[in-house]
């Protein structure tokens, strides 16, 4: 069967089917009515906390967006409208409460359906889910979904939020769903979590499939076998094999620290652009955060996010890695996002134009909450701030200085901090390469973000599909100023990390050891790989190959070189 | 004290999904009773299922009545609300 490849990967497992029955609901006539409403309000209590429990977490998981479902379920379960309704049915005909719930529910659920906007009429979902979480607590019945003993696959017409929240990560290998998109919320969380998915299947998928089935979902290709043949198996079977074994040898690195073979550390860690990713990170063996986003706090809301929202999202970040590093970076935004509450003019060329730390020293109230809400975080771990595009020496001053106020106003108003908090910057522009001395005697370390290098100093734009292939970290000019800036850094004394995506590329790793990187910082999937290849190099390996690849003129001779001196993984 | 008060929706949307929750939300600030008339039907105004279930979209004219010590405070905060408030929200989402 085909559908829509909602989240790549592989699974061969077996199957669990949600089921679609009615929860099995009795109504029986009671007696005593003040128990039964007692019972009644207990259950909502216990559901409204249940809601805000689930609410936090897809909110640190998903966002804010996501977690605004769960919001308006323990909205419903607040109307007085419907508790009275629910209060009278049980008084006055004498019934149990499960038997009152569904019925009263039933009743808005159909007034919803029958509804004539689109938007009202799916509503309808969101009362049955809280009706069935009611009944649930009431009934003490349990979901099959709910506790999972062995490793499934999950087959179902569609996943609600709630069901998804709740569901052990651990045990499912994989979802597909009859229905949905690749922006339903199945294929978001799958996507999110790491599961292989395919959704929107369609046709009679619940039909064909039974608990127990052999399923071989491919969440690449979007394709699903229900008991396939041995051929099939034999190929899928193939597959997640080599996948398996590479991700065994892999695994022994995890909790090793990278090093040269020759026995230089070496940092590697990850990017995170969620506390979510920084989850990855760690699972994936990542010494430390070289970058973490901050955009997502500021995406897809109304309001701009105040200090202590922020405060609590980095102080969480900050505990997670608790001894190991977390580079912040303020806000990096510009106009080719759109965000409603701040000022940003339409551009012909956004990425030259007001954006990241431009946009954040024109706009104070938006920059200094942040600088404080890091500042507030950094006791609880060992937070470092970067700021992002640095060209001039007057904005990496003023914002110093605001960062100085900042600790200011933090210490008149007895906030904690640490007051040895690193500060550096990302190195993305070629003019910053060219002053990097000056620049190294303000910070305290330099992280190169290499996608951006590579746009401003090729100039080429990095979306632009028709000179895609300009846009490359295998160019001499690019290679030389990558060069320059670690000189600059260790001529100072700090340390020079590198965030963009050239710190994850295996062929490219043994130049930037060879020309001196401290810290490489790179998506968690390319963790283990780079810490398997550093392990295969001695520093004067690479610093001999780094010599001879700074001779080369050209993409192709330097790819060639790369390629000849490639080490065989074991 | 009994206030009431005529008000078009002027938003997008009109009384639903996001718009109704800041309604509801604000409603329930007030300790007066207060009422939201539509089409012939009156509802709570603290109840989001009702108010949702009104099906009141834009250019509906909806009644606000409130009964109790803030009356008066309830119906000048809420067709402000409508009034001012939601159709900023059109905009953001825009």
């Amino acid at each position: 069967m085909k559908g829509i490849a909602a989240s790549p990967g592989i699974a061969i497992g077996r199957a669990l089917k949600k089921k679609e029955k009615e929860i099995g609901v009795q109504r029986k006539e009671i007696t005593n009515v003040e128990k039964e409403l007692e019972m009644l309000h207990e259950a909502i209590q216990t559901a409204k906390e249940d809601l805000k429990k689930i609410e936090e977490k897809t909110q640190e998981r998903m966002g804010k967006k996501e977690a605004e479902i769960f919001a308006a379920h323990g909205m419903i379960l607040e109307d007085p409208e419907l508790i009275s309704s629910l209060e009278k049915k049980i008084e006055e005909e004498k019934i149990n409460a499960e038997a009152a719930v569904q019925e009263v529910f039933a009743g808005y659920g159909e007034m919803f359906a029958a509804m004539e906007d689109e938007y009202m009429r799916a509503r309808a979902a969101d009362i049955d889910d809280v009706g069935k979480r009611l009944i649930k607590i009431l009934t003490g019945e349990q979901d099959e979904m709910e506790d999972l003993h062995e490793e499934v696959i999950i087959i179902a017409r569609d996943l609600t939020p709630s069901d998804t929240s709740q569901l052990d990560v651990k045990k499912v290998l994989a979802f597909v769903t009859k229905e949905g998109s690749r922006t339903s919320h199945t294929a978001i969380m799958a996507r999110s979590m790491g599961i292989p998915a395919v959704v929107g299947v369609g046709g009679d998928l619940l039909e064909q499939v039974s608990d127990e089935d052999q399923v071989i979902v491919d969440g690449n290709e979007g394709r699903v076998f229900i008991n396939p043949g041995t051929d099939t198996t034999a190929e899928y079977e193939k597959k997640l094999k080599r996948h398996l074994e590479e991700k065994r040898r892999l695994a022994a690195f995890k909790d090793k620290e990278a090093r040269t073979a020759d026995g230089k550390r070496v940092e590697v860690a990850g990017n995170a652009g969620n506390l979510l990713d920084i989850d990855g990170v760690l699972e994936e063996g990542g010494e430390g955060i070289g970058l973490f986003r901050t955009e997502f706090l500021y995406m897809d809301r109304k309001e701009m996010p105040d200090e202590d929202e922020q405060f609590e999202v980095y102080r969480k970040a900050a505990e997670k890695m608790g001894e190991r590093p977390l580079v912040i970076r303020t806000l990096d935004i510009g106009g080719d996002k759109d965000l409603p509450y701040l000022e940003q003019p339409e551009e012909m060329n956004p990425f030259l134009g007001y954006r990241a730390i431009r946009m954040c020293l024109d706009q104070p109230e938006v920059f200094k909450p942040q600088l404080r809400a890091i500042l507030r975080a950094s006791k609880y771990g060992n937070v470092k701030l970067m700021y992002p595009m640095i060209a001039f020496m007057e904005e990496l001053q003023a914002a110093n200085k605001l960062l100085k106020e900042a600790k200011n106003e933090l210490k008149e108003e007895g906030h904690e901090y640490d007051n040895s908090m690193e500060v550096g910057i990302m190195v993305e522009v070629p003019a910053a390469v060219i002053i990097a001395d000056e620049l190294a005697a303000e910070v305290d370390f330099f992280s190169i973000g290499t996608n951006d290098l590579v746009q401003y100093t090729l100039a080429v734009d990095r979306i632009n599909e028709k000179i895609a292939h300009l846009h490359t970290h295998y160019n001499p000019a690019v290679m030389r100023l990558i060069k320059q800036t670690i000189e600059a850094g260790h001529r100072a004394g700090i340390w020079v990390g590198m965030c963009g995506e050239a710190a994850g590329d295996e062929l490219y790793l043994p130049f930037l050891l060879g020309v001196g990187l401290d810290e490489f910082s790179m998506s968690a999937v390319s963790i283990l790989g780079i810490k398997e290849i550093l392990s295969l190099w001695t520093v004067k390996e690479a610093s001999e190959l780094a010599e001879e690849l700074l001779t080369l003129k050209t993409e192709k001779e330097i790819r060639t070189k790369l390629k000849e001196v490639q080490k065989a993984q074991k | 004290m009994v206030k009431e008060k005529k008000v078009e929706l002027v938003n997008k949307t009109g009384l639903h999904a996001r718009p109704a929750s800041l309604f509801v939300q604000k409603a329930n600030n007030f300790k007066s009773d207060i009422k939201v008339e539509y089409d012939g039907k009156e509802v709570n105004a603290k109840s989001i299922l009702s108010i949702m279930g009104l099906g009141a979209g834009c250019g509906a004219q909806v009644t606000i009545k409130a009964d109790g010590e803030d009356a008066e405070e309830a119906v000048k905060e809420l067709v402000d609300l409508i009034e001012n408030e939601m159709p900023k929200e059109d905009q953001e989402s825009e």
